[in-house]
């Protein structure tokens, strides 16, 4: 046991895929052991490993952590992500919550119906362009810093940027009314840290294909 | 969360498409969403960063990281269970019988046991570090909402009967146990109704 943090998950994105950017921001490293069938899921659940019988599952500083938020929350304030006081905290929760919403939308894509999926990709782009990106374009707008809190890199930057990557992938051209996005984007882009997660051989899991959706449904069959 | 520590607090309730518009408008909620707190000169957004605000501004949120990762996960679980009975009543009529017998099977085979199971290891009176937190209310929420649903959903739980027992008799909570507190009633077809038609869903 090498004392790095060690993720349970399927081999791809889906709900860890946010420790993994936090994690690899942080400079953090970390082990991976993959879930690939229901055999290795109903056992980690025997072994009592699962608090509420699911994954994701993080083991760290002695804890076998799942919830993602919880995890998350967890990395955040450990690796001085978090802000300096109460306050910072309660705006990088708003803006981590408010970014998780659309992500969620993200998530559960490539599990609609067929027939669904075009009105799901549109609701993506709206919710996107209408609610979310126009909110921290004005927050980096209105204070004119790098960073979306207290003037200092923290978790809400991170989940930004996840979330800026993972629209693009489905609509390309979303930042193109969101100037002050696209700097963030590439300041973000160029930071040490993130650079390394953003390069190939990297933890980063690509987009969810066919086959991930089928080691989902199969693993977690019930 | 308020009332357990006494602290009082205000409400203003959305009655119409209106209102929200209203607020919307003005640009007063950060997602075009509610629910939203004004506290400390902020307006707060997205229930998980008001509660966590909450409780950590008013010591209940553990007294480091560590026990604020347990008080986290609890909390989480939680929300999960309470997630399902939110949404029952607005499923569709055909679905409800299969979606409360999941509910029960959740509360009493995924949720109700991890909570047993703290309270049994350390034998305390509360969930962490030994005193009373977010994670404790938040839970005695939890069995309530359950019981409106089973009401002998405990039965096989004898530590979070004492649990609940206890819980309820803290004087703040007592207190908004009570007819006259702020605590709202159980969601009903005219709540239903309302939510419908101001969210347009």
């Amino acid at each position: 046991m090498s004392g790095k943090p060690r993720l349970t998950y399927l081999n791809g994105r889906g709900r860890m895929e946010p420790v993994r950017w936090l994690l690899a921001a942080a400079g953090v490293e970390f082990e991976e052991v993959y879930l690939e069938t229901k055999e290795q899921y109903d056992k980690l659940i025997k072994d009592g490993f699962l608090l509420f019988q699911q994954v994701p599952l993080v083991e760290i500083d002695g804890m076998k952590m799942v919830q993602t938020r919880a995890i998350l929350s967890y990395i955040a304030g450990k690796y001085n992500l978090y802000g300096k006081d109460l306050k910072e905290r309660a705006l990088i929760d708003m803006y981590v919550e408010g970014i998780a919403d659309l992500m969620q939308m993200i998530l559960m894509f490539p599990f609609s119906p067929p027939d669904a999926k075009e009105k799901n990709l549109d609701s993506i782009k709206d919710r996107a362009t209408n609610r979310y990106f126009p909110v921290f374009e004005k927050v980096l707008k209105q204070h004119g810093q790098d960073f979306l809190v207290g003037n200092k890199f923290s978790w809400a930057d991170v989940q930004l940027m996840e979330a800026i990557l993972a629209v693009e992938e489905k609509v390309p051209a979303v930042l193109s009314g969101f100037p002050q996005l696209q700097v963030f984007k590439t300041k973000m882009s160029n930071m040490p840290t993130i650079k390394k997660f953003l390069q190939p051989g990297s933890p980063r899991k690509p987009p969810p294909d066919a086959h991930y959706v089928e080691t989902v449904l199969k693993v977690f069959k019930k | 969360l308020f009332s357990i520590v006494a602290f009082q607090f205000e409400e203003e309730f959305i009655e119409t498409k209106e209102d929200l518009e209203k607020l919307r408008n003005d640009g007063v909620l950060l997602f075009q969403q509610v629910p939203m707190v004004e506290i400390d000169g902020m307006r707060m957004v997205q229930t998980r960063a008001i509660l966590s605000y909450i409780a950590a501004k008013y010591n209940l949120y553990g007294k480091d990281l560590k026990e604020r990762a347990w008080i986290d996960m609890y909390v989480e679980g939680t929300t999960d269970l309470m997630g399902m009975i939110m949404y029952l009543p607005f499923q569709p009529a055909d679905t409800k019988e299969k979606n409360l017998a999941l509910i029960i099977e959740r509360a009493t085979t995924r949720y109700f046991p991890v909570y047993e199971k703290a309270l049994k290891d350390h034998g305390q009176d509360y969930l962490v570090g030994n005193k009373l937190s977010w994670a404790d209310v938040h839970l005695l929420e939890a069995i309530l909402m359950v019981e409106e649903c089973k009401p002998d959903v405990l039965s096989a739980f004898p530590l979070l009967q004492a649990f609940k027992g206890r819980i309820s008799n803290i004087p703040t909570i007592k207190k908004f146990l009570q007819p006259g507190s702020q605590r709202k009633p159980p969601t009903d077809e005219k709540f239903v109704a309302v939510v419908r038609k101001i969210f347009n869903i």
